[in-house]
């Protein structure tokens, strides 16, 4: 069960519209280290986990990141509000245009849709935790490199406060590890896959 | 006594900043669950985030669902703008 709340986790007010960045920032979206993946990947995965620290942090993050894709949206919609068919056309935006009008929706900046093979649900903590700690630090990279693609300031900070965020995050997946290997041998921490092995199946 | 309304704006930055410390709070209690500072911390702001929301809603509009009141004329959880728009939160 979700409650919506009426209001963004950070303020996003933009008044000048540029449909280039809107082009580039949708990745955040739905691109290969976007919001939309990030919260797939971590809503699925905890199902099987068997740690309820780690199961926590799993639906806690993974809401958070729904909250996230809704800025992101925010600042696409804002960017390209109110645009003439001059500005559509000038910008490069006629390509997504054509096809959604000004609706979101979920692609990457090069214009693959959105899909599911963005992100894996492995079933074995370690290696479902490695790619949490992985995805947290693609999505800072990409928030570093639409930073340098942008000047206006009430675009700049609410990327920065999502970029921030991506380190807080990637903090508590490396927490959420170590309390894995707490559970595991620490001699093998592979002798078994506590989302499956009753008992190990190496030495 | 006469209650004075509160600023639109400074009110939702409060709430915003309450949030979020309850937010981060929550993520940080998530992997450290006997961290007493933490839990103290968690607990302080979040009767401050309740009681922000009670006093948004009775002015401007709920912001949550429990927020949301019947008793006035019409159902205003719609009537406000929604976040991404002008004029929203």
């Amino acid at each position: 069960m979700w409650n919506y709340e009426k209001r963004l986790q950070y303020p996003v007010k933009i008044s000048q519209p540029n449909p280039k960045l809107a082009q580039v920032i949708i990745s955040q979206f739905g691109g290969p280290d976007g919001e939309l993946a990030a919260s797939m990947r971590y809503l699925s995965q905890r199902y099987t986990m068997p740690y309820k620290e780690v199961t926590g942090i799993l639906t806690d993050i993974g809401t958070e990141e729904l909250a996230h894709m809704e800025m992101i949206c925010a600042i696409v919609h804002q960017l390209t509000r109110n645009l003439s068919l001059e500005e559509i056309e000038k910008s490069g935006f006629d390509k997504y245009y054509v096809d959604h009008t000004l609706a979101l929706w979920p692609q990457s900046a090069g214009g693959t849709p959105w899909t599911a093979t963005y992100f894996q649900s492995k079933g074995d903590p370690i290696t479902d935790l490695h790619e949490d700690m992985a995805a947290e630090q693609k999505a800072r990279t990409t928030y570093d490199n639409i930073l340098r693609l942008v000047k206006d300031p009430e675009i700049c900070e609410p990327i920065r406060f999502l970029r921030q965020r991506e380190i807080v995050h990637y903090q508590r997946f490396g927490e959420s590890l170590r309390i894995v290997q707490e559970h595991l041998d620490s001699k093998n921490f592979y002798a078994f896959n506590p989302e499956f092995d009753t008992t190990p199946i190496c030495k | 006594m006469t209650e004075t309304k509160p600023c639109r704006k400074e009110l939702l930055d409060w709430i915003n900043v309450l949030s979020f410390a309850v937010d981060d709070a929550k993520l940080f209690l998530d992997t450290h669950p006997c961290d007493q500072e933490a839990l103290e911390y968690f607990d302080e702001f979040k009767k401050q985030r309740v009681q922000a929301l009670k006093e948004y809603a009775k002015y401007y509009g709920p912001l949550t669902l429990d927020t949301a009141s019947t008793s006035t004329e019409r159902w205003n959880w719609i009537h406000e703008p929604w976040p991404w728009q002008e004029g929203g939160c």
